[in-house]
């Protein structure tokens, strides 16, 4: 059990920190919609367009995105994680030490 | 998928702010019945796999890619309410650590791709569950056809909220069309991402796959 959750937090890790360098960089489906009608002309920058490891880089610098993945993978999981633990039902089964 | 700030005018990005926030709320009250000790792990990590492959967009045509959006995933893996769930924390942390998705636009982001996406992927993968039960090929193509339905219908989720309230006045056909003919490609990517996925969970821990728990339900026995 431990193997199969451990494998599976491997894979997300390289799929952010390696894959990630394969990504291809052109705008997705909703924002090639909104540069081929115009609307993009209306988005605002992100408040946030400044910080850190926004756009997935350190910096700026998108020799990083690996990092910022790394990074992101562990955010999701402290959180994610953190939430489901706190909101699961304890089951009285089950005891559990901690 | 994630819209920027500015596409949609104020009153219905705020709208929307408040539409995700109450359907965020609810799936956490509900959620709590499909959490356990074995489950909550496996969703946190449901959750970090989305965000994960969400980085890697993939080519769909010249000048255009699209990523996966993962609603239909989580919800097979995990349940619908907790699928939400798990989508909803990626589309935060990508807002708030990575600036990707505006911080206003981030209830329309939450309402397509976490609410509808999940909800309509869940749906479809309940309908199709008899076929799902069949085996590997069967699962793969339920996993394949609700994955495909969820991102054109959160495609469809911008196309309305576009309709409603959306800044430049762009003809509304011209945006679904575009919309609609984009991602019924990354659809294509979505399904074939989520049947993968799915069977590969399936074929080491049959137990974490929600939908395929479900038939079991009559069955369970408490030790």
């Amino acid at each position: 059990m431990k193997k199969f959750f451990l494998g599976f937090a491997v894979v997300s890790l390289l799929i952010a920190g390696v894959l990630s360098y394969f990504a291809s960089s052109d705008p997705d489906g909703l924002d090639k919609t909104a540069q081929d009608t115009g609307m993009a002309a209306h988005a605002q920058q992100h408040p946030l367009a400044g910080s850190t490891f926004a756009d997935y880089s350190l910096g700026g610098d998108s020799r990083f995105t690996g990092l910022a993945g790394v990074l992101g993978v562990l955010a999701v999981l402290g959180l994610s994680f953190g939430l489901f633990w706190l909101l699961r039902k304890k089951t009285p089964s089950t005891d559990t030490a901690d | 998928m994630h819209m920027s700030d500015g596409l949609l005018n104020a009153p219905v990005s705020v709208a929307f702010l408040v539409i995700a926030a109450a359907a965020v709320g609810f799936a956490l009250v509900k959620a709590r019945a499909d959490l356990d000790d074995r489950t909550a792990p496996m969703a946190g990590l449901v959750a970090t796999f989305i965000f994960a492959v969400q980085m890697i967009n993939f080519p769909i045509l010249p000048g255009a890619s699209g990523h996966l959006l993962g609603g239909a995933l989580a919800a097979i893996l995990v349940g619908p309410y907790v699928g939400a769930l798990c989508v909803t924390i990626v589309l935060v942390v990508q807002c708030l650590l990575f600036a990707d998705g505006g911080l206003t636009a981030l209830g329309a982001n939450v309402t397509n791709m976490a609410l509808i996406g999940t909800a309509t992927g869940f749906v479809v993968a309940v309908a199709l569950r008899k076929l799902a039960e069949r085996g590997k090929g069967g699962l793969a193509a339920v996993a394949f056809i609700s994955a495909f339905v969820n991102t054109l219908l959160a495609a469809t989720g911008f196309v309305v909220e576009y309709a409603i309230g959306g800044a430049g006045g762009v003809e509304i056909g011209k945006v679904a069309l575009l919309m609609w003919g984009m991602h019924a490609l990354i659809g294509i990517g979505e399904g074939l991402i989520t049947a993968v996925t799915v069977t590969s969970v399936a074929s080491i821990r049959p137990d974490l796959v929600f939908l395929l728990r479900g038939s079991r339900k009559p069955l369970e026995v408490r030790s």
